[in-house]
């Protein structure tokens, strides 16, 4: 016998599921402000990693 | 090079132009030629946005720049995540919602009809231009040092990125961009590791830095106020994110790129992907620079890295006289690398004292060594008048083809034409677009078939494809012309970024109001270009703000007099 088909609707008082573009798809990083805060961060890290630099070989 | 070197080259740039043209064959739809098969991910995006800007300049140039002076040419760098995340968050989600194939689609849809086509004119102006010298400035170097003919250097290289932009449109500039990236990285970690395999023996890395930063070459970051200085954080985090938010936001050879995604999720994902690796890939290619210098402390370097013209000139009638300098200079350099070896004699055995006093000898040989080659250059410019003095450009083509095992030679000349190919492909599939879309389909034919605008978009791109050729070939016949497209770039970039900018941000100015006040702060900046003497940077801000006040004004102006104004029509 054939299992019935998944309801596609989501259960009453569920949120509704964010539409494509609303999630990233990156583990870990699930909202882009967690993206755009991810990059800042880089951005930071590289800047001090730079000065680091500078300063251990100046 | 040897045939070894010779059929990677040509087997790379043959290979993967005949791949993207059997690929993408047969494109008949509109949206499909100009903005791919809607189906790019992310990584496709991210590299093709980062092959667009990295032109072969940027691998030829880059090395000499961290070679002649250190790793703070990154700070340009700074303003460019900051840039890519508002362009992520505020232009990319209104270019997307238009489905627009042009950024100056949206202007007409912003404000009107006349307002588009000035900043779609604008666009092919500069752009026009620029893509010439994309493919003169990589063949006039790597010609000069192969000994290659120039002209069949530029229509070798332009017929090949012309026949599969043409043929294949959008798909095939984002597929290309992907493997050309692929070797273009390849032949930069290659490089890397050869070089610091090159390295004398008992020479670590540390040493390395140790020698680089002695000859201040690491000083990557500089929080100096002061404006005299040409590289600090404060410039590029300001300069360098506005240049970055007029290029990758409102230059179509970038837009088209990041609107091949198959979502908005997959051409944020893209400007992201840029915006954490633009800083640490030009610092990787500074470094290869600034250890190239330390490879030659212990290496005997030319006098003038651009051998072909020191040769030439050598045989020519001043020949004693720089011969004499060229035997000055190894003196120089002799009595530099006696010092250097007492500095790591020294460094190794941990006598701090003796090794910053060898050091300080090491500096004050160098700088003697280096007045010896300042004085090669004067004596070489006024043997050749119109011959350039900074040959910085020629340092990394040629420790490559002195000191690189054959194989990597011809990987590191693909690198150069990947990089060539995949900037080129990028600037004529955008000016091919804009012509059709913003012009043809807008002024000419409104109502066509798919098919006949996908054959005129092809048409286009092939009319621009030769007239960056033709322009290649003719500038070898100009002095100063890079220099001239630049300050022409320079003088359109504000006022386009400024039309955006009134259009995202000043929501009450209308297309009349900005369509005039582009005009004026047009007007204004060629006037100030031919009455100051300040740098040419300064034109992009200059435009932008002026462009923006002037609309403001206006529209204030308008609003009350009572003339009317069209009214926003799209966000």
């Amino acid at each position: 016998m054939k299992p019935p088909a998944p309801d596609p609707t989501p259960p009453r008082g569920a949120a509704p599921a964010p539409p494509d573009d609303a999630a990233t798809g990156l583990p870990g990083l699930r909202t882009w402000r967690a993206v755009y805060l991810f990059v800042l961060g880089s951005f930071v890290l590289w800047v001090g990693l730079l000065t680091l630099l500078t300063r251990w070989f100046s | 090079m040897n045939a070894l070197d010779y059929a990677i080259l040509v087997g790379a740039m043959l290979g993967i132009a005949g791949f993207a043209l059997w690929r993408t064959r047969g494109r008949r739809e509109l949206r499909t030629y100009l903005r791919g098969s809607g189906n790019t991910r992310w990584l496709t995006i991210g590299l093709s946005v980062m092959a667009t800007q990295a032109s072969a300049i940027t691998f030829l140039s880059t090395p000499g720049q961290g070679y002649e002076s250190g790793l703070g040419f990154v700070q340009n760098y700074f303003g460019a995540p900051l840039a890519l995340i508002v362009i992520a968050v505020v232009f990319l989600p209104i270019y997307r919602r238009l489905n627009v194939y042009t950024a100056y689609e949206y202007l007409g849809r912003r404000f009107d009809s006349k307002t588009r086509l000035v900043g779609a004119a604008l666009f092919l102006v500069q752009r026009g231009l620029g893509a010439g010298i994309t493919i003169y400035a990589p063949a006039i170097v790597l010609s000069t040092v192969m000994g290659w003919r120039l002209d069949l250097t530029i229509i070798c290289s332009g017929l090949v990125v012309l026949a599969y932009t043409v043929a294949g449109g959008s798909d095939a500039v984002s597929l290309t961009q992907k493997y050309q990236i692929g070797v273009i990285f390849a032949g930069m970690v290659t490089a890397f590791f050869v070089l610091l395999a090159r390295l004398p023996p008992g020479l670590t890395l540390t040493d390395a830095l140790t020698v680089a930063g002695g000859f201040h070459k690491l000083e990557a970051v500089d929080f100096s106020l002061d404006a005299g200085r040409r590289y600090t954080f404060w410039s590029g985090m300001l300069g360098g994110m506005f240049l970055a938010l007029s290029y990758f936001g409102t230059d179509q050879s970038q837009v088209q790129r990041y609107l091949t995604g198959a979502s908005l999720r997959e051409s944020r994902l893209g400007l992201m992907f840029n915006a954490v690796c633009k800083i640490p890939m030009q610092f990787f290619i500074l470094l290869l620079g600034a250890l190239i210098f330390v490879f030659y402390q212990f290496e005997q370097p030319p006098v003038f890295f651009n051998q072909t013209v020191w040769r030439t000139q050598v045989a020519g009638a001043d020949g004693a006289r720089l011969r004499t300098i060229e035997a000055d200079f190894a003196a120089a350099r002799a009595a530099e690398r006696v010092q250097l070896d007492a500095w790591m004699h020294a460094r190794h055995a941990g006598d701090p004292a003796a090794a910053a006093s060898a050091r300080a000898a090491t500096l004050a040989a160098h700088q003697r060594a280096e007045a010896v080659r300042t004085q090669a250059q004067a004596a070489l410019s006024a043997a050749r008048p119109g011959t350039t003095a900074s040959d910085a450009d020629y340092v990394f083509v040629t420790f490559i083809l002195d000191h690189l095992p054959h194989g990597v030679i011809g990987l590191l000349i693909a690198v150069f034409f990947a990089a060539a190919l995949s900037s080129k492909s990028a600037e004529l599939n955008a000016l091919g677009s804009t012509t059709t879309v913003d012009f043809y389909r807008h002024l000419i034919r409104r109502e066509a078939t798919d098919a006949h605008y996908v054959a005129a978009s092809r048409w286009f791109t092939a009319l621009w494809g030769l007239v960056a050729i033709a322009f290649a070939l003719f500038a070898n016949l100009v002095e100063n012309l890079i220099q001239a497209v630049n300050i022409l770039g320079s003088v359109f970039y504000g006022v386009v970024l400024g039309l955006f900018l009134v259009a995202f941000f000043l929501r009450r100015v209308g297309g009349t109001a900005v369509f005039w006040a582009a005009l004026a702060a047009q007007a204004l900046v060629f006037i100030l270009y031919f009455s100051l003497n300040i740098s040419y940077l300064w034109y992009n801000f200059i435009g932008c703000a002026a462009c923006m006040l002037f609309a403001g004004a206006l529209q204030v102006a308008f609003t009350v007099t009572g003339r009317s104004a069209a009214p926003p029509a799209a966000p």
